[in-house]
């Protein structure tokens, strides 16, 4: 910022003093000098924000290694030696379904992100290749929907399911995967950027079925906007808490975030601190360290959008 | 030979389709193979699912808000009745708690995203100065982004453990001597600082998301622009205020909208912080969405429940197409008033647009706030 007022004070000074070299020194020297404060006050506050990020999750650690009377007396700067303790404790506790509620959110995140992918690519195939009547309707349409929040339908839903004997089924918290109109909206885009129409007349002469050319050409090509759209769906269906609450009332049917919710649940004076801690650390680091592992190539798939080809 | 006849006959029909699609449809050829058949055979996944499970609900929840339909604890069903739009008169009264919820939800949002959209453009301008040529960008990047991933209601319940009586963040301010050790901040306790919590809650889970929205959005702005905006004298702020904004504004207003519609359906964080109702002094904390689960689930109020689904759904819709009113004319605009730049600006129109997509991701999983 300053660098650049230096910039006009020098263009003026020119103008009245005439003495151009050694300004331009002078100036040269200031840009220096103020694109080296610049860039200190932006790395000092970029490393503020990376502490403010990752704090939360050191001490959700530091304190998951230690008793709950232990934490109760004080903060603690360094890791303690009551992990394994608040590990079994935690995972033999006979209230915490952990373990189940492990399996069932990885089904139920699992199936739902293929079923997101997968059929959302088969839409936005439908509408970019084929031309039928009502097309322009039915884009139109989904575009309409895809601001609607699921929360506004649940009640329906939750109405529908106790009606029908269907809570605590984990597949109405699958099925409805299919139908996800923002991935669809992704896929559409995607589509509409690297896919030539001749490579579907190509296939098309070479006798191909539509279902086959949609498995064998298209498929592959969508690749990267599927992953990228795979560990979206994975992550908001893994995290999803509010229809699944009303829904999940059995105990071996409970998700991780449900699960969550036992613990509080229960009286306040005797809960084990140790054992919260650990509990939030096992249901939040799991897919955090998967997600450290491919940060860099979903940023670099979210600032550029879809790579085009 | 009939291979070869249906091959010949596919040939007419994708040049059929491809004029199609370059939109000027010829009718000379003849269709011998359907192939709009396809269109909507792989058209019916979506249809049905999304008939089944998001439509015929919504017509329900509909149907259902024009009735009085509750269960009297829980258990003794009374009606339903038919009783017009009565629900909705006692909803929207003077005096209702709906405003009250509305207030707390909106407030919440407003704390956390002002900070969060003022700090989201500065740092996207500092990641995309090609000056700065920072270092480790990409680490700082993965990093804000990181709290988008966690549960919200994880989060929520750790900030409840971090605020306690005897938390952590008491702990450290005793240890630096800012408070003493006998007097502790009740956070819980206080309806400022439970409303600040949530807000920070929203604010370190978005401004990261934030940030990589409107960096791309800069980043599809032609860097001639800043060029020439550069040789003209325009210092820093003048180019961001003159330059870099009215090119953005597409983005911005899409971030803010669908932030906001995020923020209505705020629920996972304040439920599990809450906790259930221990840590809400003056019910300060409840949201519309937590209001709309204690009734389906708890109360069983499904009359109410149902005129406050249409009620969300109708200022969700406002909002939704105000968006896309907004998006259209900006980009025309911005094509009027720079045709030298049209090739560019057709490209940053389709970076918007892959942008719209970002964003409705970001809102997909603001649904889990």
């Amino acid at each position: 910022m300053k660098n650049n007022q230096d910039q006009v004070k020098f263009s003026a000074g020119t103008l009245t003093a005439g003495n151009v070299v050694s300004l331009r020194t002078k100036k040269k020297k200031n840009e220096k000098v103020s694109l080296g404060v610049y860039r200190f006050f932006v790395y000092f506050v970029m490393i503020i924000l990376t502490i403010i990020c990752l704090f939360p999750f050191y001490v959700l650690l530091v304190n998951s290694s230690y008793s709950s009377a232990d934490i109760m007396k004080g903060f603690h700067w360094w890791f303690g030696g009551s992990f394994a303790a608040n590990w079994n404790t935690l995972f033999n506790d006979s209230n915490i379904p952990l373990l189940s509620a492990f399996g069932n959110s990885l089904i139920i995140s699992l199936s739902a992100s293929v079923l997101t992918v997968y059929f959302s690519a088969l839409t936005a195939y439908a509408t970019h290749i084929y031309s039928f009547k009502g097309k322009k309707i039915i884009t139109t349409f989904i575009l309409a929907i895809m601001m609607i929040p699921t929360q506004v339908s649940a009640m329906g839903l939750v109405m529908a399911c106790i009606d029908l004997g269907l809570t605590n089924q984990i597949w109405v918290l699958i099925v409805p995967a299919v139908a996800s109109p923002v991935t669809y909206f992704y896929m559409k885009q995607y589509l509409e950027s690297v896919l030539p129409f001749e490579v579907i007349e190509a296939s098309r002469v070479d006798g191909a079925s539509e279902i086959r050319i949609f498995h064998q050409i298209v498929l592959p090509i969508l690749k990267p906007a599927m992953s990228v759209q795979f560990i979206f769906a994975y992550v908001s269906n893994w995290n999803n808490f509010f229809l699944p609450s009303m829904l999940l009332e059995n105990r071996d049917v409970k998700t991780i975030p449900i699960v969550l919710t036992l613990l509080t649940g229960s009286s306040p004076a005797t809960f084990d601190k140790g054992e919260i801690y650990m509990l939030l650390t096992v249901a939040v680091l799991p897919l955090l360290i998967v997600y450290l592992i491919f940060s860099k190539g979903l940023i670099k798939n979210l600032t550029s959008g879809s790579v085009k080809g | 030979m009939i291979r070869k006849k249906e091959a010949g006959n596919n040939l007419a029909d994708a040049a059929d389709a491809s004029q199609q699609l370059g939109g000027t449809p010829r009718r000379k050829y003849h269709k011998k193979i359907n192939y709009a058949k396809y269109g909507y055979l792989f058209l019916i996944p979506f249809f049905l699912v999304f008939l089944i499970f998001q439509l015929v609900p919504l017509g329900q929840t509909f149907y259902y808000s024009l009735f009085e339909y509750y269960f009297k604890l829980g258990i003794t069903a009374v009606g339903p009745n038919f009783n017009n739009f009565q629900n909705f008169i006692t909803l929207l009264a003077p005096g209702s708690v709906f405003w009250k919820y509305l207030g707390n939800t909106m407030l919440i949002w407003i704390i956390g995203f002002v900070p969060q959209i003022i700090l989201s453009l500065i740092l996207a301008v500092w990641f995309t100065d090609s000056r700065l040529k920072m270092k480790c960008s990409g680490f700082f990047k993965a990093v804000m982004y990181m709290p988008n991933l966690v549960m919200a209601s994880a989060f929520g319940m750790m900030f409840q453990m971090f605020f306690a009586q005897s938390g952590p963040v008491n702990q450290i301010l005793m240890d630096l001597g800012v408070i003493a050790k006998d007097s502790p901040i009740m956070f819980l306790q206080n309806t400022t600082s439970v409303r600040l919590i949530i807000a920070f809650i929203n604010w370190i889970m978005w401004f990261g998301n934030t940030t990589i929205l409107i960096m791309s959005g800069i980043m599809g702005i032609d860097e001639s622009i800043f060029e020439s905006a550069r040789l003209d004298g325009a210092n820093a702020s003048r180019t961001f205020w003159q330059v870099t904004m009215p090119l953005l504004k597409p983005i911005f207003v899409y971030v803010v909208i669908t932030s906001l519609i995020g923020g209505l359906q705020l629920f996972d964080a304040p439920q599990l912080f809450t906790n259930s109702g221990v840590n809400n002094p003056n019910d300060s904390a409840t949201t519309i969405m937590m209001w709309l689960y204690t009734m389906i689930r708890t109360s069983k109020n499904y009359g109410m429940a149902g005129a406050l689904s249409v009620i969300i759904f109708i200022f969700t819709g406002i909002l939704s197409i105000f968006v896309f009113k907004t998006m259209v004319p900006s980009y025309n605009a911005i094509k009027a008033e720079s045709k030298s730049y049209k090739k560019r600006m057709k490209e940053y129109k389709t970076d918007s647009h892959v942008m719209l997509t970002n964003g409705l991701l970001a809102k997909d999983q603001g649904g889990n706030l």
